[in-house]
């Protein structure tokens, strides 16, 4: 169900055939964006205002096909009181779980490197074209990505099958 | 988190054979670092040509533990994060999963939210200066910070029976009613705190040590911080008035006159004056919510969510039901999701929390202050003097808990 009134938004006009879909949930406009078109559609934003990316993030949908969200948190800062209110806005990109790769967005916020890297690490997208993806709060031996759902809670090393 | 060896990294191999660099490790068991946080620093004499932080050695999963607690256990979780604001961490997780039940709480938890986190602010704004001036050299500086920091404290176990990890604020308003005599003990701090900060200034504010240690060491323009996700004082001391509580304003604060400070020199001195400038505003605030603070509930009356009352648990069988059942399976939330903003003493906290309709959250990001201000290190630390470094390590008042999580 989406509000008439919701595709008259300037940003969605701006983005055209790049949103896929929308919805204003809690008054919180979320666009789906393919995933091709992500660092496309960020450039875009970024000069209609978006000077800040407040964070990126990931959800694991699993055993749903495409499995992951890869979720930017964009955020309008007037550096002065005349350059207009602040807006906030959720990016989505569908990324399935085979191929679970995705343009970065460090070329177009430098703030967006660590949490690229943290999403490498915790779910296991690879970001293509980041200056260094590697993992940042595992350690570098660490096997899987502890944030997607087929990851136990308790790691795989533990077996509570084997203590009993 | 990189393994302990260093490796040859490109950038020191390049100037090897320009200049001599050495590659040295700060931290992770290094006082100034403030936690657990190794720096990885090539040096060309004492000025660093690149530093390279490296994170995660305090990395505990909570965003995972999340998953598999129920909605109201998740509020200990957040207390862990950042273990010196544990207020805003509290208060910005249950605002968000307030929002996706469609939850209103009464004015009485407002107010009590509203004073409660901005003496949280003050305490960690004494800690983060008291540090910041021991890393310095000023070692009675950060004796009165604590003093009045252990004060605080008192306040948070008086209220909640815990010091730091008070889990306080629940969802659906507070765990437990003021106690007794509570506005004689809140009044007495903050009538005589403001007194305080005049006593700190006048240690450091003319200081030739402090201030030759401070101004103009650690400057980064203003664009560049914003541009690599630096939120909170840093913010307001390079010229942008940007704080949440204004802007985006939550639990009440539209109500409260809020005061921003802005700097415009992006230096030590300034992040320093920032701070000290939030103190008084904080006290002031705090202040206005316990003179204001109204009578009634402080809770929600939402029987599916909020444990009942003790009295009603005793005389209604339909009490002791919900009380039980929420205890024992939690409550669900309408599947949705949300990002909720909060201004902590760091800068932005933003909780995005997805609900898939069950009992447990089915994902919460912690977007963390310190986190998004840490990523700045390497900008900062370039070309300055190994000594300045610290100095500015020190304003940037981050904990590793809130960035590891």
């Amino acid at each position: 169900m989406v509000p008439e009134d919701l595709k008259e938004n300037p940003h969605l006009v701006a983005l055209g055939t790049m949103a896929e879909e929308f919805s204003d949930a809690f008054g919180e406009l979320t666009i789906y964006i393919p995933r091709t078109d992500i660092v496309e559609a960020c450039t875009l934003l970024k000069q209609r205002g978006f000077n800040r990316i407040s964070a990126v993030t990931a959800v694991d949908w699993f055993p749903v096909e495409p499995r992951f969200e890869v979720i930017y948190h964009l955020h309008r800062l007037p550096v002065s009181s005349t350059h207009g209110a602040h807006e906030r806005l959720r990016l989505k990109c569908r990324v399935s779980g085979e191929n679970a790769e995705i343009d970065s967005v460090t070329s177009v916020w430098a703030g967006a490197n660590w949490y690229e890297r943290e999403i490498f690490d915790l779910f296991g997208i690879q970001f293509r074209n980041h200056p260094d993806l590697t993992r940042i709060m595992m350690p570098d031996y660490w096997e899987g990505h502890p944030l997607r759902k087929d990851f136990p809670i308790h790691g795989h090393k533990y077996d509570y099958a084997q203590e009993q | 988190m990189a393994d302990v060896i260093i490796p040859e990294t490109p950038v020191a191999a390049e100037n090897a054979s320009t200049r001599r660099t050495t590659t040295m490790n700060m931290g992770p068991q290094h006082p100034s670092t403030h936690g657990v946080l190794r720096i990885v620093v090539d040096l060309d004499g004492e000025t660093i040509v690149n530093a390279r932080p490296d994170i995660g050695y305090l990395h505990t999963g909570i965003e995972k533990e999340m998953e598999v607690k129920t909605w109201q256990q998740g509020v200990t979780l957040t207390d862990r994060a950042d273990y010196l604001a544990n207020l805003s961490n509290n208060l910005c997780y249950s605002l968000a999963v307030e929002k996706l039940l469609g939850l209103e709480v009464p004015p009485k938890a407002e107010f009590t939210r509203v004073m409660l986190c901005e003496l949280s602010r003050i305490q960690s704004h004494l800690v983060s200066l008291g540090t910041h001036a021991l890393d310095i050299g000023a070692m009675s500086f950060f004796f009165y910070c604590m003093r009045e920091r252990e004060d605080i404290l008192r306040l948070f176990e008086m209220f909640s029976g815990q010091r730091m990890m008070t889990s306080y604020i629940r969802i659906g308003g507070l765990a437990l009613d003021h106690p007794r005599g509570w506005d004689k003990q809140v009044k007495r701090f903050l009538d005589s705190f403001p007194s305080k900060v005049d006593q700190y200034e006048s240690l450091l504010n003319e200081n030739p040590i402090w201030k030759q240690r401070t101004i103009g060491v650690g400057v980064l323009d203003v664009e560049q911080l914003l541009e690599l996700g630096v939120t909170g004082p840093m913010i307001r001391a390079g010229g942008v008035a940007w704080d949440v509580r204004v802007d985006e304003p939550y639990s009440g604060y539209e109500k409260f006159n809020v005061q921003v400070p802005v700097y415009h020199n992006s230096d030590v001195f300034d992040r320093y004056r920032v701070r000290m400038f939030e103190m008084r505003e904080s006290c002031r605030i705090a202040k206005a919510a316990m003179e204001g603070m109204p009578e009634g509930r402080f809770k929600a009356v939402a029987p599916k969510v909020v444990l009942p009352d003790r009295e009603q648990m005793k005389t209604q069988m339909e009490s002791l039901i919900h009380h039980f059942k929420i205890v024992t399976e939690g409550f669900a939330v309408p599947a949705g999701e949300v990002f909720q903003v909060v201004e902590s003493p760091r800068g932005e906290i933003g909780y995005y929390v997805v609900s898939d309709g069950g009992s447990r959250p089915y994902r919460v990001h912690m977007r963390t202050p310190s986190f998004g201000n840490l990523q700045a290190l390497p900008a900062l630390f370039k070309n300055s003097l190994i000594s300045d470094s610290i100095a500015t390590l020190g304003s940037m008042d981050f904990t590793l808990g809130d960035t590891d999580r």
